[in-house]
């Protein structure tokens, strides 16, 4: 029978993943993989900062609105440490148009998720669904 | 900060790079299976890339 594992098994490997992309594999031992996950992600969000992407913040009104804002601001969120850090220093850039930096904001949306991903990771090894 | 500009292509190299390196390290479960799978998703980003691009090319007239 299928148990739930204790949230103490996989919380804090989950919680590091978030804050530093990668720190949840290595945390766990896998500091290969968790080496490859933080690089990619660190390198799709700043190529994103580089191309003067926009960060979003949530908006309400239309569904399409919110789901967009609300979406992307999710997204962004994701990407831990990153995000903050850009935040607080100042850097997010406000949305202009221009198809460079409409990449530029795909890849810091794109960034979060794939550290969403790799957190998932991080919650099946540390409840041992996985190696 | 400094500026960069990409093409869309670049974009999506770099995208396509990436995303396949990050599929391939949570979806498998030996290193060669790992390394197999990240080329195999990077192929099909690239195979995509050109062929959407073809189809908007000639659907454009």
């Amino acid at each position: 029978m299928d148990q739930t594992p204790s949230m103490g098994k996989w919380l804090p490997a989950v919680l590091v993943a978030w804050i530093i992309p990668g720190g949840g594999h290595f945390l766990l031992k896998r500091r290969g993989r968790g080496a490859l996950i933080a690089a990619s992600v660190a390198a799709m969000f700043l190529l994103g900062l580089m191309m003067r992407g926009a960060l979003f913040s949530p908006q309400n009104g239309d569904l399409l609105t919110i789901v967009i804002y609300w979406g992307g601001f999710f997204g962004n969120l994701m990407s831990g440490l990153l995000y903050f850090v850009t935040v607080w220093l100042g850097y997010a850039q406000p949305d202009v148009a221009g198809h460079v930096h409409d990449y530029g904001t795909k890849f810091l949306v794109a960034a979060g998720l794939l550290n969403v991903l790799a957190m998932v990771d991080a919650f099946e090894i540390a409840t041992g669904k996985k190696e | 900060m400094p500026k960069m500009n990409l093409s869309n292509f670049e974009a999506a190299l770099l995208f396509a790079l990436f995303t396949s390196v990050v599929l391939g390290i949570i979806t498998k479960k030996t290193d060669r299976e790992r390394v197999r799978y990240a080329a195999y998703c990077f192929v099909c980003f690239i195979a995509a890339i050109f062929g959407l691009s073809w189809l908007m090319f000639l659907g454009h007239g």
